[in-house]
């Protein structure tokens, strides 16, 4: 970096495209279109088509707003439990050694690629009628399959890494030495915590806790597996969508839809403005 | 004594890093832990600091058992390589840190802390910088907080990693002489972790050295400079030149010339002889000696550097007055003959 020449020639390579450039930035951008904005534009098309009357009739009507309701109850809950997951799993990881590290990053990591119905199969599975755990669980009177609880469970189990994910790259880029040297300070764990660890990664932990709200609103395949579909009780908004849909019940299904999107487009603008914010705190933290 | 460290040992891994190292310091005493990478001076820093425990051996300060106490409480100051500094925190709440985290019995008043952070950042010529953030300071400036960080909890021992390892060279010397001032006027026990002989040499009441692991010497900079207890220190302490040699009857034996033997006196036999580049007298044509032909003389400097092949193979770089060095050119058939050399 300390190369003024070799400085320059990078951002003259920045700013001279080139033509092959130019043909890649077309191919993504197109892609895009086809695979995203139009589908997104779409949804909101249709469901304003028979008019704004009849949307905010599909909207308020009660199912829906109970399946609005269970959604965020689901975010509420999952989301702070990953949270709270999330930092302590990166805390552990990267400010402690100890054996069985790469086994707990490995396993932090297998909601994302096991598919989320297998995630919810799991879960029938264990708490079914049926399940392992079934007889006892029906003995002491819990329901979890078919119930808001298990809704909840599976949702928390499929967004688990989202905020962990977030926090341990740059626990580990950031190291442990201001951890250390607020102990050499005199600070216990818990200042130590809530005045230098936690102000180093806020941006970092936000944006994390936005995905998984984003990625706990949406979630379908787990939820659909343990979710008894009862609308007005057991629906969250992705699986109303579904049963609207087909239900030939186009207006409807679009609608809660859109609100759907509307909400992720808002998390996404929200992880936007932080992205920005957050970059311009690693620029710090690299000149630092 | 001051601090005191009984036959510590360390290992990570199963890779021996200290071994039984034994050392202290007097109260108010500057001393440098020397030694080159993967000698265990960090390690050993963090022992006494509190960042490792070691696998066996004591270290005490003011006879009291160091070890049984956890970091936090050891009231010692420890300044990190890469500074360390709070990024989110500007200067001045970097330095107030350590007072903030006090018990609040024992809390200095916020007009107190205010006052002694101003104080600190004048100790350390940074006044009026207090607000700014770290990554708005210079390497240099980021030191200095980091320091004044670490004297704000008025701490018994003050402990510095390679302080000047990540500054440029300019910068290094300057601070290097205001550190060893303020040393004196705060008369605080300190240890200081370095690579660089120089700085060592330069700025420490004592100098230990280590290498893998072990004390190799520990002696003021004049004693381990010109009484180098080991091949190890002499070659690390300064440019040397080693070459075989004969010892018989009490001289080194070189290639026919006898050179007188400075240090200890090993038994008679092969061993081998070091000595410094300017250690060197060169004579044109053939004599009892190492025959040499000049391979380049470079006269820009205080003194000439002149690079020989030897005969009997290998090479030798030595120091040379200029008026000496003059008199040769390329390719010139010379004898190369030790002053004094010393034999391990």
């Amino acid at each position: 970096m300390s190369d003024p020449s070799r400085l320059e020639r990078r951002s003259h390579a920045a700013r001279d495209p080139g033509p092959m450039a130019a043909v890649f930035v077309v191919l993504t951008v197109g892609f895009m279109a086809v695979a995203l904005i139009l589908p997104l534009l779409a949804v909101f098309v249709e469901a304003l088509s028979k008019g704004v009357g009849l949307y905010l009739n599909a909207i308020s009507e009660s199912d829906a707003l109970s399946a609005v309701r269970l959604t965020l109850l689901v975010v509420v809950i999952a989301v702070p439990l990953n949270t709270v997951f999330g930092l302590t799993a990166a805390w552990a990881v990267t400010k402690f050694e100890f054996s069985g590290k790469q086994l707990l990053l490995t396993l932090i990591d297998l909601p994302l690629s096991i598919s989320p119905v297998i995630s919810g199969l799991m879960f029938v599975l264990l708490y079914g009628a049926h399940g392992w755990f079934g007889p006892e669980l029906r003995a002491m009177g819990i329901q979890i399959i078919f119930d808001v609880s298990g809704i909840v469970i599976a949702t928390t189990l499929v967004t688990l890494p989202f905020v962990a994910r977030e926090l341990i790259p740059l626990m580990q880029a950031q190291g442990k030495d201001e951890e250390y040297a607020a102990a050499t300070l005199g600070a216990s764990t818990w200042r130590t915590f809530w005045q230098v660890t936690l102000p180093n990664i806020r941006w970092a932990l936000l944006y994390g806790v936005l995905l998984c709200t984003a990625r706990a609103m949406g979630e379908f395949g787990a939820v659909s597996v343990v979710s008894a579909r009862v609308r007005g009780e057991t629906a969250t908004m992705p699986l109303e969508v579904e049963i609207l849909y087909n239900e030939y019940n186009a207006t409807g299904a679009f609608a809660i839809a859109s609100l759907l999107a509307l909400f992720a487009l808002v998390a996404l603008i929200a992880k936007t403005v932080l992205e920005n914010q957050f970059a311009g705190d690693l620029a710090a933290q690299r000149r630092h | 004594m001051a601090l005191k460290i009984e036959n510590i040992s360390k290992t990570f891994d199963a890779t021996p890093v200290l071994r039984d190292i034994s050392l202290f310091t007097e109260d108010g005493e500057f001393l440098a832990l020397l030694g080159p990478s993967g000698s265990g001076k960090t390690t050993l820093l963090r022992i006494i600091a509190g960042l490792e425990q070691p696998d066996a051996g004591a270290v005490r300060f003011r006879d009291k058992d160091l070890l049984a106490k956890p970091v936090r409480e050891r009231r010692i100051g420890l300044v990190f390589q890469h500074y360390a500094l709070f990024r989110h925190m500007t200067a001045a709440q970097n330095i107030a840190f350590g007072m903030n985290a006090k018990p609040r019995k024992l809390r200095p008043s916020r007009r107190e802390i205010r006052d002694k952070v101003a104080e600190l950042l004048s100790l350390v010529q940074l006044d009026g910088l207090g607000g700014r953030y770290p990554s708005q300071l210079s390497g240099g400036q980021r030191q200095r907080v980091a320091l004044a960080r670490a004297l704000a909890i008025e701490p018994d021992l003050l402990l510095l990693d390679e302080p000047f390892g990540a500054l440029d060279a300019k910068v290094r010397r300057e601070l290097r002489r205001w550190l060893r001032d303020l040393h004196e006027r705060t008369g605080l026990t300190t240890i200081f972790v370095t690579h660089d002989q120089e700085e060592a040499l330069e700025l420490a009441d004592r100098v230990a050295l280590l290498r893998e692991g072990a004390l190799e010497q520990m002696g003021t900079p004049e004693e381990v400079y010109h009484e180098p207890a080991s091949a190890f220190v002499f070659d690390f302490l300064g440019d040397s030149v080693s070459f075989p040699c004969e010892i018989k009857g009490g001289v080194a034996v070189i290639a026919g010339a006898g050179v007188p033997i400075i240090g200890p006196h090993p038994n008679d036999g092969a061993a081998t002889a070091y000595t410094r580049p300017n250690g060197f007298d060169v004579s044109p044509g053939d004599g009892p000696g190492l025959a040499a032909r000049v391979r380049s003389v470079l006269l820009a400097g205080p003194d000439a550097r002149v690079d020989c092949v030897l005969d009997g193979g290998g090479a030798i770089e030595m120091r040379l007055p200029l008026d000496v060095a003059r008199k040769l050119a390329p390719r010139d058939r010379v004898t190369v003959t030790p002053r004094t050399v010393r034999v391990w």
